[in-house]
């Protein structure tokens, strides 16, 4: 019997033990081995990601990076994902997964200041299911099935969020037909907090071990081994049940905790519950623990000491302290009311020691069950890869204003008002710039610096070229901080995939990773945190390459802060080339349900060169609007900034620069690099770019603001191509996804 | 100089940002007091900020209600002390019996958090003082309980005796009675609002660049200094007339009989 470890991994065990396991350190290791906790196909790669920096404090490897802000202050950041759970009961999924990742800040010392989530479902709309993977019909139930996925998944986020008072800011949703029956929930959260506060994991021997939070149950048991294969069966016992007045109470208990300085290491119950909690917090302070699991304060009786080492039982932290910081702390604890139990305490020797009541129940060493053995994994380019770029055009629509409206009715780029109207966006006074049109959501922080934080992901690209997509959604994110007027100042990564032990999924990862070390490195963009997920698949295969990003920029002084709304009589620039790039475009999948072509790509110097010009040109003044052109390309972006300025807009293809072939590939090309900008002072900002080396921008149009005849125009070749009102480009763009829901 | 008191519930939240608005926009010393405390003396006022006391449980705002520091609240309400309760605030306020009515689950059946027009319709309690009668302003609401609700006798004695303070203006969050988004009780003191003023009290959070809301916690410190051009008379409904005003910080005087017989 070797439990949930491979034939290998147990040989390998029972090599170092140099006996045989039993079966509760089988568990232990289990949970600790997963490919969850362990990142044991992953590891190799993820270690090569550039993580060094001049404001980076804590890379990977820690609950959260952290990244100085200056000031004496810090910013904490971090992103998990709860995929497998939210398949399956996706309230409660995505619940838990918002606790998990808010926990991650708090560990840090830290207090969380925002939430952002990048979500991904299959189609919510007929139309948008009718290519399916497995029939190519579109079923109702299908729809069904997703909406109901959908709806519960932010239900679940909002509950969470709004409960425990902190505001979900941002994010990101993606609709594709390979997440049929499943979902990608990624939840990212951001700390704030004083350099000197954070905790560091530093304990001696002799120092306490304290559970506190939420008793332990029997939910969630093998919650880490099930996120570790593929989706079969509906494992409701894996998923975690949500208490986010607990957390709330275990928050506010751990700053006053830090505050009072009474701690010495911090570190959140997650994945693999206590047995990975203990073994990695033993590796990172570099003692042994001895513990007793009868101690732990359950909420069912009769559980075994496997259970109580693997329940993965929500709104649960450990902490370390001594004799005199273990009083400060009980009395916080105390005034919190929240139950805790002294497991037992560090001691000065290599083991991780397991007792139930006074009968030692495992003993190994902690380095021995930290640091599972890699899985060398192959990676082969798929056989057919490329088999996709030569697809026949479409044929050139007639109306294409008509598909500029489709465009913004699409779930992917229609507003998503009715996502974070459910959110609570402002609690905590800091929301400067708010969800919805913005690139970025703005924060203050307290020494009078804003940050800027974005997600984005885009699995149509990724699953074409997951080299040149990962690119795509990097520069895509940067540019979202860069439009906001921020200076990107750190990354974070999460890899989502199918199973790494089939080689062609492997080597998309492989790609993923290095277009992150490519770009990373070009920008001198640090990596502060990451997290990687497999096994994303169901019966019906796996999910598209799926990589999110996250970006966090800084933003030094107030006035820099930059929005998306145009005004009447601004001028309208676009900087960057557009190309015939449509492969995985909104316009080829969602419009004309062709999936194929060649993916926009990423030239390094043409992005840096271009993210540099733009933040040049906000601290110069002289930038009044700001929005990044990705999905939908420059038609939608143009319709975003107007419907956000309630201006129309007159603007001339033939000036875009780059060299696009067709009128509709001008509109919707998703190519990288470009912004939109909309200015007051034209001739200031021209002569400042015609001063940058060989940079690509023109002058494309105006904002035009008559009351009467507000008009969203497009010029080709002398004549008018489309020519839409606002009102109607504004009620596809903002009531869309709410009309979606209500059917 | 005044001192104004913020009650802390297991699961307040928006308790920080009510400091924050006090002490350092408003410039007013604030500070939190524990749910537990059991003696509130010396507080000027009390506010009761949002959040989710208690995690909703049971019902949004009962256990909050039933807590020791909101026995001496009422203790204070009665002595004519200005309490606010925002949001979760009001649904405590409610749930305490010190204002009538209640509030339910949003019509959308969804929680809701966007800015919102609201208009001053009583600019004569120790919280609007210093709006203009009929002054619309924008600020947030982020509840999912907002709905107000009572019978029709007591929201005809709202509307009659000028309880409604604010009402929402022209968009309606979330289907209240009379566009109903906050309301006082018969002696003007007691104030409970649905919106967020503290989310709306600086320029830079607002998206219109206004902070008129900022005018609630003003309209307290001035009503506090005794330099309100309108002051609240405690002692009986029909004083809140303009006509009445005066410059005098008014005395404290016993409370009209419970809100139950309106």
């Amino acid at each position: 019997m070797t439990g949930t470890l491979t034939v290998d991994e147990f040989r390998y065990l029972k090599e170092k033990l140099s006996r045989e396991p039993n079966s509760i350190e089988l568990d232990i290791v289990g949970a600790e081995w997963s490919e969850h906790c362990s990142y044991k196909s992953s590891k190799k790669y993820v270690r090569m990601l550039p993580s060094k920096g001049k404001r980076v404090v804590i890379g990977p490897g820690y609950d959260a990076g952290v990244l100085d802000v200056g000031d004496g202050y810090v910013v904490t950041v971090h992103i998990e994902s709860h995929n497998h759970p939210s398949a399956v009961e996706p309230f409660g999924g995505a619940a838990t997964g918002v606790g998990g990742v808010i926990r991650d800040i708090m560990s840090m010392g830290t207090r969380p200041i925002a939430v952002l989530d990048a979500l991904r479902f299959a189609p919510i709309t007929q139309d948008g299911a009718k290519r399916t993977r497995t029939t190519g019909v579109g079923g109702k139930g299908r729809v069904l099935k997703s909406k109901w996925l959908f709806k519960n998944v932010v239900k679940g986020i909002a509950d969470y969020g709004n409960c425990i008072g902190i505001p979900t800011v941002g994010g990101e949703v993606e609709f594709d037909p390979s997440f049929e029956d499943y979902c990608l929930v990624d939840v990212a959260s951001i700390g704030f907090g004083r350099r000197d506060l954070l905790v560091k994991n530093a304990a001696e021997p002799d120092d306490i071990v304290v559970l506190a939070g939420g008793s332990t149950g029997r939910d969630g048991i093998h919650g880490a081994s099930f996120a570790s294969k593929a989706l079969e069966g509906e494992n409701r016992s894996a998923v975690q049940i949500p208490d986010p007045f607990l957390e709330k109470l275990l928050l506010e208990a751990t700053i006053e905790a830090v505050d009072q300085k009474c701690v010495k290491a911090i570190k959140d119950l997650g994945g693999g519950g206590l047995a990975c909690c203990l073994s990695e917090v033993s590796d990172s302070i570099g003692n042994g623990l001895d513990v007793d699991v009868a101690k732990v304060h359950a909420r069912e009786s009769g559980m075994s000491p496997a259970e109580l080492m693997i329940s993965e039982s929500q709104e649960r932290m450990l902490f370390i302290t001594d004799d005199t910081g273990l009083e400060k702390l009980k009395a916080i604890l105390e005034k919190y009311r929240i139950p805790y139990s002294i497991l037992g305490s560090v001691r000065q020797n290599p083991d991780l020691v397991v007792r139930f009541n006074h009968d030692v129940v495992a003993r190994m060493p902690f380095q021995l069950v930290a640091h599972a053995p890699l899985a060398e994994r192959q990676a082969k380019r798929p056989h057919d890869f490329g088999r996709y770029v030569a697809v026949r055009p479409p044929a050139l629509p007639k109306d294409l204003g008509k598909v500029l409206l489709a465009m913004l009715a699409n779930p992917t780029i229609a507003g998503k008002g009715w996502i974070y109207s459910q959110y609570d966006h402002e609690v905590g006074v800091r929301t400067v710039v708010k969800p919805g049109p913005s690139d970025a959501s703005v924060l203050r922080l307290d020494n009078g610096k804003f940050i800027a934080a974005k997600l984005d992901g885009n699995s149509k690209h990724c699953f074409l070229d997951p080299y040149a997509g990962t690119m795509g959604c990097l520069s895509e994110s940067c540019r979202n901080i860069v439009c906001s007027g921020a200076e990107p100042i750190g990354i974070v990564d999460h890899l989502q995939f199918g199973n790494p032990e089939d080689p062609e999924i492997f080597w998309s990862f492989t790609q993923a990773v290095n277009a992150i070390i490519d770009y990373c490195k070009y920008m001198g963009i640090p990596v502060v945190g990451g997290k990687v997920s497999f096994y994303n698949e169901t019966a019906k295969g796996p999910i598209k390459p799926s990589p999110v990003i996250g970006a966090l920029g800084l933003i030094e002084q107030e006035s820099w802060i930059t929005k998306p709304a145009l005004k009447d009589g601004d001028s309208i620039f676009v900087i960057g080339k557009t190309g015939d790039e449509m492969g995985g475009s909104e316009y080829y999948e969602w419009y004309h349900h062709i999936t194929g072509g060649t993916v926009p790509s990423v030239d390094l110097h043409a992005d840096k060169q271009n993210a540099d010009a733009v933040m040049k040109l906000v601290r110069a003044g002289l930038v009044g609007c700001a929005h990044d052109c990705s999905k939908g390309g420059i038609a939608v972006a143009l319709s975003e900034m107007a419907v956000h300025g309630k201006v129309g807009f007159d603007v001339n293809l033939d000036q875009l620069p780059g060299s696009c072939s067709r009128p509709d590939n001008l509109m919707f090309s998703e190519s990288n690099s470009r912004y939109i900008i909309g200015t007051a002072r034209p001739a200031e900002l021209h002569s400042v770019l015609s001063g940058m080396d060989r940079i690509s921008f023109a002058e494309i149009g105006t904002a035009t603001g008559q009351r009467q005849k507000q008009s969203a125009k497009f010029s080709y070749k002398g004549r008018t191509l489309v020519s839409v009102g606002i009102a109607d480009i504004e009620s596809n763009l903002n009531d869309s996804l709410a009309k979606i829901m209500k059917q | 100089m005044a001192k104004i008191g913020i009650a802390v519930f297991p699961g307040s939240n928006c308790d920080r940002d009510v400091h924050h608005v006090l002490n350092s926009v408003v410039g007013v010393s604030a500070e939190y007091v524990w749910h537990t405390k059991d003696r509130l003396a010396g507080y000027d006022a009390m506010i009761i900020p949002g959040g989710f006391a208690y995690g909703d449980r049971l019902r949004a705002g009962i256990i909050a209600a039933h807590s020791p520091i909101m026995g001496e609240v009422k203790k204070l309400a009665k002595e004519g002390v200005p309490v606010l309760g925002i949001c979760n605030g009001f649904q405590i306020l409610v749930e305490a019996g010190l204002l009538p009515g209640a509030l339910m689950m949003n019509d959308s059946l969804r929680f809701v958090c966007r800015w919102t027009s609201v208009v001053v319709k009583n600019n004569n309690t120790p919280f609007t003082n210093q709006f203009a009668k009929d002054q619309r302003f924008m600020l947030p609401v982020a509840h999912g309980e907002g709905r107000y609700v009572a019978d029709s006798k007591t929201v005809r004695n709202l509307r009659t005796e000028g309880r409604v303070v604010f009402q929402y203006s022209g968009d309606d969050p979330n289907g209240s009675v009379d566009y109903i988004a906050g309301i006082c009780n018969r002696e003007g003191n007691v104030v409970g609002m649905m919106p967020h003023p503290e989310r709306a009290s600086e320029p830079i959070l607002s998206p219109t660049g206004s902070s008129d809301a900022l005018l609630v916690f003003k309209s307290l410190v001035s009503y506090l200094s005794g330099s309100s051009s309108t002051t609240t008379s405690t002692s009986t409904f029909s004083s809140f007339s303009p006509s009445h005003s005066s410059s005098h910080r008014p005395t404290r005087t016993a409370a009209i009989p419970a809100e139950k017989q309106v």
